[in-house]
């Protein structure tokens, strides 16, 4: 180590931080050299649950292994152990776990947004992004009962319906939102703070995305057009949607599709509440699964893989989660060695850290 | 660089987006999960809700005919009130106030009658 150098430790307790990691940065004058992470601070070992919980249980512990997309969580489970049992889920539960899919990814993304502009010290967008999120939050609450953690998908289909009501309050919310988040557009996409602290910073090409693993918002920054949604499972199938793709491969990048993220899925909810159809919204489920069974979930802040060993008894044998932030995490330690140490939050930040899901 | 001016003053001169908590509360929604609650006299003590409950939150007792739930263990996902044959469990839409003691409560209830075999002359 040369004589310039000076280590300095990014977190666990960091303001910018929604949750603890380590970064040991070895910086040179104010350059960051290299970047030693240190994780396992929030590890609850989730995952060794399948031996004791039945795999009825087991959708509500995967629901908490993210409080943000436990949603989909619980899906991509059930996903799995309905792949492995072959059962046929009916198509409203297709729709309803499409439009609870949506709104989480509104709520993340809205949430991710402040947390950002909160990162370069833009409070007033912090708190207006929050402010707009909260609606969707109570929508939520109003449909499934609970705010965040929603608990309705079960194997089989979903618990509860929506009513033809509140699918009308669905899309009254959505065109709100969208009113909301326009009006705020301006202040994200062409401010001269939030460019000066995105543009030209970490900058991933294409054939770096590709070669880090890289997912979700990340991934298309950089100008590869994959979406776990393009494989339309649950009711994607039923739907048209665009990928949002940027190709600078930038901070700013990121930003933009994230933000534009949010009206495709304002767009997906409409277009579900439009075609959604009437009938059972679960099937009851007999018997204990066998085999072994990949699933892939688009979630707010990437793709999430459940891996899962079934032995024909009521306990799984195994279950292996990779989320999106352990699959970015790479490319995040590739992004840190060059910059200047200011620009290690809005970096930390532009990956979606979610510590909680990185180590269950 | 004036793109956050609008929303500003709108927020300046409009309703407050927050409320003042301990004086006016919200409404909770209808279908709203807050906490479980039990019918004890109902109850038969069949034991089905605490070998569903995902978080073993639940101990059934029935030779005391106690029902024990630990609501700081608790999780609201409402699986028991579905699964009990006797519909005695039901979610009140009210969250859960902090506690400075937190501990289980048990319900005491009538233990369940048993029903004596019929006499072998009436089943032949």
């Amino acid at each position: 180590m040369g004589e310039r150098r000076t280590v300095i430790p990014f977190g666990p307790q960091h303001p910018v931080l929604p949750e603890p990691i380590q970064l040991k940065l070895v910086i040179e004058d104010e350059k960051v050299v290299e970047a030693l992470p240190q994780i396992g601070y929030v590890h609850r070992g989730l995952e060794r649950l399948v031996k004791v919980r039945d795999f009825h249980q087991m959708v509500f512990v995967a629901e908490r292994i993210c409080g943000i997309c436990s949603f989909q969580h619980a899906m991509t489970y059930c996903l799995g152990i309905e792949r492995l049992m072959n059962i046929e889920v009916p198509e409203r539960a297709d729709y309803l776990r499409v439009i609870w899919s949506e709104l989480h990814r509104v709520h993340s993304h809205l949430l991710w947004l402040g947390l950002l502009a909160d990162a370069f010290g833009f409070e007033s967008l912090f708190m207006e992004t929050w402010k707009i999120r909260e609606a969707v939050v109570d929508m939520m609450e109003a449909t499934a009962g609970s705010r965040v953690i929603i608990s309705t998908c079960q194997v089989g289909g979903v618990r509860r319906d929506i009513s033809p009501e509140m699918l009308q309050a669905i899309l009254k919310l959505a065109d709100r939102i969208e009113r909301e988040v326009k009006a705020i557009e301006n202040s994200i996409v062409n401010d001269y703070t939030v460019k000066e602290r995105t543009v030209g910073i970490g900058v991933i090409n294409k054939e770096q995305a590709w070669k880090l693993g890289m997912a979700g918002p990340m991934l298309r920054g950089s100008g590869v057009k994959w979406d776990a949604r393009m494989l339309g499972y649950a009711g994607y199938k039923y739907l048209n949607f665009e990928p949002v793709v940027e190709t600078a491969g930038d901070c700013y990048a990121r930003t933009l599709v994230r933000f534009r993220e949010i009206f495709v899925a304002l767009d997906l909810l409409r277009q579900a509440v439009a075609k959604i159809p009437q009938g059972e919204i679960n099937v009851p489920v007999k018997g204990n699964p066998t085999g072994e069974v990949m699933v892939q979930v688009e979630q707010p802040r990437g793709e999430v893989t459940y891996t899962l060993k079934a032995n024909g008894t009521k306990n799984l044998e195994r279950m292996h989660v990779r989320t999106p932030t352990f699959a970015n995490i790479p490319a995040f330690l590739t992004m840190l060695p060059g910059c200047e140490l200011a620009d290690v939050p809005v970096l930390a930040l532009t990956i979606d850290p979610c510590i909680s899901c990185t180590e269950r | 660089m004036f793109g956050m001016l609008k929303p500003i003053l709108k927020n300046w001169f409009g309703k407050p987006a927050t409320r003042m908590y301990p004086f006016e509360k919200r409404e909770a929604f209808e279908n709203a999960r807050g906490q479980l609650e039990i019918d004890i006299d109902n109850c038969i003590f069949c034991g089905i809700c605490q070998r569903k409950c995902p978080s073993t939150c639940l101990n059934v007792d029935k030779a005391n005919a106690k029902w024990e739930l630990d609501p700081y263990n608790c999780v609201i996902c409402g699986v028991c009130v579905e699964a009990c044959p006797k519909k005695c469990l039901h979610l009140n839409k009210n969250f859960r106030t902090a506690a400075y003691v937190k501990e289980p409560q048990a319900s005491i209830g009538k233990p369940p009658v048993v029903k004596k075999p019929a006499a072998p002359e009436a089943q032949a």
